[in-house]
């Protein structure tokens, strides 16, 4: 698996107000980043359900983008904080199955923010493709770098 | 919990429509490749059409819609365009149109998220694939949804009397509707009641300001309290129920003529830190100015000597009305509105954090609020431009502007009013007393109506603008003729070199801040606050005065820095949306909302502290939540967050989400999914 050849495919969920926005700016002002990130809309980032990003990356996505209105900007007062404490649990969950917790991300992006949400998209992607293909569920083939790794915690 | 991923037979009819765009769509995306791939490796999935069309939005992409509704009885329609936010509302109507219910429609961007941002046509092209293919098996769990109709109570509670405030309440008054203003302080008016003269016209405050008050004040459909503050708000848009506290004056208003003469006979002087700025005195007893509405005074219970030993009540016996009343309590009045403005303004940059310009230190240093009482006719100084001590006229002075403002360490943000305030001031002080006025400014902000005309004749007034800003304020002098004064020092940048200015007075231009308790009237309100800390308005542009609580507007500076014309330009903007709501008698939302699915409930209310509108309520009796539709806004936490998976949301539910995961994976297909 060399990373020349691996494109990553990675989810990401935005939230209408803020983050999806932010996208739509990106666009708008035509901002590049690879086309390795397919976006869901959501009303809010406290709407992230945690089965939805384990359902992605189960079935294939790399690695998951996770995006909403800046701290204090949550259009429904304050959900992205329960957004951020899902985060840091999945990340822990994650570990504990002995996936990186890094393949799942999280940004705040205002409507404003078309540039940074570029950049982070752009980063996310390349941090992805550093990490490898996930290819939760199937067979390996060799044991891979994280399970010497990582110890699950 | 299931996915799409062929769960679910699929019986729906569905039309995939690909714009191009013009060349905005078709010049990186292969968009005829795109449509005859879902006609053909969606067909399994219920599409059975597939088409690009150069402009789908046009009234002709429309009408090709509404015929293959129409002719191929199409249940679904997925639409590859722009952003939703721009054509969501099109594409539902046109549905609408050909008898389809509008939420069976879903619009997925391949503009802005793929035409604009890539520039590798393959992968342009295959990517567009994925998201029509989300947006096909999330389409495929859409509901059909009617809008949610709720009637709306014709009165509207409006708080804060500023300005602003007062322009909502009576142009909604006006108009035959019901108002409740609510203001905290004893007087409504607001900032503007503390101005002298108003900028750029230079119009006397008070003679603009007062015939707005009284009529405030006197006009039979508004109900105003004063001296009170809104303890809490239950409800949602249409019907809301809001506590007032009304604060005892200690006077009886019934009785009261407001002849001023407890004022007068009060022995207790107070330092007035509101309506004076702290530059003058007021009573224990008192209205905070001559031109007060209502004319009624309140007693300070905190600086009343009768209050804290017992004895005076000097007022009580020079009253000609016997209107005193030491013993009147507060009144909590509940009151049903259907919308609700809030108009509660800012608070000015507190200056003493910049401690090298002196204010609080240096006695000379006085800020804006400050200077504008002084320049009052009825303020502490009858009007004097003088300095500390009462009765010197300065010689010279200096005008700081930005403070507090677009500084990384304070607030980054431009007050928008400063540079106008200053040049006011510099024209005031210029005539009055005939001082050398030296401006310093960073960049010099003129930007509206008659503005930078006011700006070109201060110029020729002879004032002095010096481009830079300002180090530092000492009294420490260091060279000939500095003795005695207060000394500017700062880097001119126009001239390229450091200087030293020394006056006898100095004015600082403070920045506008909000309110220090903002956030916890937005809590009490459901609103949001920006970053800064401003009440966040529903659109930047396109909607700046609603939020996004539904029958919830704000005006005037709550919303963020402005002029006393925007401000009122605001009120009158966030009544005319009152009015429109009130005149429908009931509104449409939106029918995106959760619901609990009372079989499945059980019963552990992890929703229900989570709801951000208080819209869960739970039965004690049946040991189940109940989400009211109306106050529910559809953000989705609770959704999320029930472990026994019984709420959903209709537009966002796990089966529509976790089945465009799996479109977007392009497991539908069962296919490796292509990158
Ligand atoms: C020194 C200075 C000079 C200025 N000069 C000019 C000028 O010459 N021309 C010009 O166009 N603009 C000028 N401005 C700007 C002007 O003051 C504002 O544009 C205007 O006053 C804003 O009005 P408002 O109603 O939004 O807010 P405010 O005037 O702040 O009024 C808000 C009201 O709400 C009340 N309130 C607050 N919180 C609550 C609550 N929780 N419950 C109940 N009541 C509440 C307050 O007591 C107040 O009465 C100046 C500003 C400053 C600082
Ligand atoms: S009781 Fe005395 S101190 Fe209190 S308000 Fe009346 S006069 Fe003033
Ligand atoms: S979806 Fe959001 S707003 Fe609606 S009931 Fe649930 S938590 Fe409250
Ligand atoms: S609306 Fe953007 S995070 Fe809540």
């Amino acid at each position: 698996m060399t990373n020349e050849t691996f494109e990553p495919i990675i989810i990401g969920f935005t939230c209408n107000w803020c983050s999806y926005r932010a996208a739509d700016l990106a666009g708008t002002s035509r901002l590049k980043y690879p086309p390795n990130i397919r976006l869901i809309r959501l009303m809010c980032s406290g709407r992230l359900d945690p089965t939805f990003v384990f359902k992605a990356l189960a079935n294939g996505a790399d690695g998951v983008l996770i995006t909403g209105c800046h701290p204090g900007e949550c259009h429904y007062l304050e959900q992205n904080y329960k957004a951020l404490r899902r985060f840091h649990l999945m990340r822990r969950t994650l570990k504990g199955l002995g996936i990186e917790p890094e393949r799942i991300k999280l940004v705040w992006a205002s409507a404003a923010e078309g540039v940074k949400f570029a950049a982070e998209a752009a980063a996310f992607v390349e941090e992805i493709c550093a990490l490898g293909p996930l290819q939760w569920g199937k067979p390996r083939e060799e044991p891979s770098h994280r399970e010497i790794e990582e110890v699950p915690a | 919990m299931t996915g799409g991923n062929g769960q679910k037979p699929v019986e729906e009819r569905i039309g995939v429509y690909v714009c191009h765009c013009g060349s905005n769509i078709a010049g990186m995306v292969d968009v005829q490749e795109v449509a005859e791939w879902a006609a053909s490796r969606l067909k399994h999935r219920g599409v059975v059409i597939g088409r690009d069309y150069k402009f789908m939005c046009s009234s002709l992409g429309q009408e090709l819609i509404e015929k293959d509704i129409k002719e191929l009885g199409l249940t679904r329609v997925v639409v590859a365009a722009c952003s939703p936010h721009l054509h969501e509302k099109t594409f539902r109507t046109a549905c609408e149109r050909a008898g389809l219910n509008p939420y069976l429609c879903e619009l997925v961007s391949i503009r802005e998220q793929v035409s604009w941002v890539h520039t590798d046509r393959v992968a342009a092209t295959s990517k567009a694939k994925a998201i029509v293919s989300g947006g096909v098996e999330r389409v495929i769990y859409h509901a059909p949804l009617q809008p949610l109709r709720v009637p709306i109570h014709p009165a509207t509670l409006v708080v804060g009397g500023g300005i602003a405030g007062i322009q909502a309440a009576l142009e909604i008054a006006n108009a035959g509707y019901p108002v409740y203003l609510v203001e905290r302080e004893p007087s409504i008016g607001g900032h503007m009641a503390q101005f002298d003269k108003t900028f750029p016209t230079l119009d006397c405050a008070a003679c603009i300001l007062t015939p707005r008050m009284v009529e405030a004040g006197t006009h039979p459909n508004i109900t105003l309290l004063t001296w009170s503050n809104v303890e809490k708000v239950e409800g949602y848009v249409g019907n809301f129920t809001v506590t007032i506290r009304k604060k005892a004056r200690k006077v009886n208003t019934d009785l009261c003529t407001g002849c001023g003469i407890c004022q007068e006979k009060c022995p207790k002087k107070v330092i007035d830190e509101v309506y004076e700025a702290g530059l003058g005195y007021r009573k224990a007893i008192y209205t905070p100015f001559a031109q007060a509405v209502p004319k009624y005074p309140v007693i300070d219970v905190e600086n009343c000597i009768y209050f804290e030993k017992g004895t005076c009540k000097a007022c009580e016996k020079f009253c000609p009305t016997n209107a005193i009343d030491f013993k009147q309590e507060d009144e909590l009045l509940t009151v049903q509105v259907g919308n609700i403005i809030l108009a509660t303004g800012y608070d000015i940059f507190d200056a003493r954090k910049i401690s090298n310009y002196g204010y609080g230190r240096l006695a000379n240093v006085f800020t804006s609020l400050e200077m504008e009482r002084m320049c009052n006719a009825a303020g502490p100084t009858n009007g004097q431009i003088v300095l500390r001590d009462g009765k010197t006229v300065p010689k010279a002075v200096g005008i700081i502007h930005c403070v507090g403002s677009r500084d990384r360490n304070y607030n980054n943000y431009c007050s928008v009013i400063c540079c106008m305030q200053s040049l006011k001031f510099a024209h005031l002080v210029h005539e009055r007393t005939g001082a050398v006025v030296y401006n310093f400014y960073i960049d010099m902000r003129t930007p509206f109506k008659d503005y930078d005309e006011f700006y070109q004749r201060i110029l020729e007034e002879g004032t002095l603008f010096v481009r830079g800003k300002v180090a530092e304020v000492t009294d420490a002098a260091r060279l000939p003729g500095e003795e005695g004064k207060l000394i500017i020092q700062a880097e001119d940048t126009l001239a390229g070199k450091q200087r030293r200015i020394p006056v006898d007075m100095v004015i600082l231009s403070v920045g506008l801040e909000p309110r220090r308790d903002a956030k916890e009237v937005a809590k009490l309100f459901g609103i949001s606050c920006s970053a800064n800390g401003w009440f966040t308005e529903r659109h930047p542009k396109l909607d700046p005065v609603a939020t996004m609580t539904e029958g919830i507007f704000i005006a005037g500076c709550a919303q963020g820095p402005k002029d006393i014309p925007a401000s009122v330009a605001q009120g009158a903007a966030a009544a005319a949306r009152v009015l429109g709501k009130i005149q429908q008698r009931e509104i449409e939302l939106e029918p995106v909302r959760a619901s609990v699915n009372q079989a499945q409930c059980s019963g552990c209310r992890i929703c229900n502290g989570l709801c951000p509108f208080n819209a869960i309520a739970f039965h004690e009796d049946r040991m189940v939540s109940e989400i009211n539709p109306a106050l529910c806004q559809g953000c989705g936490t609770c959704v999320a967050a029930c472990p026994a998976g019984a709420i959903s949301g209709t537009g966002f539910s796990n089966e529509q989400i976790l089945a465009q995961i799996d479109g977007l994976l392009l497991l539908n297909i069962g296919e490796e999914a292509i990158a």
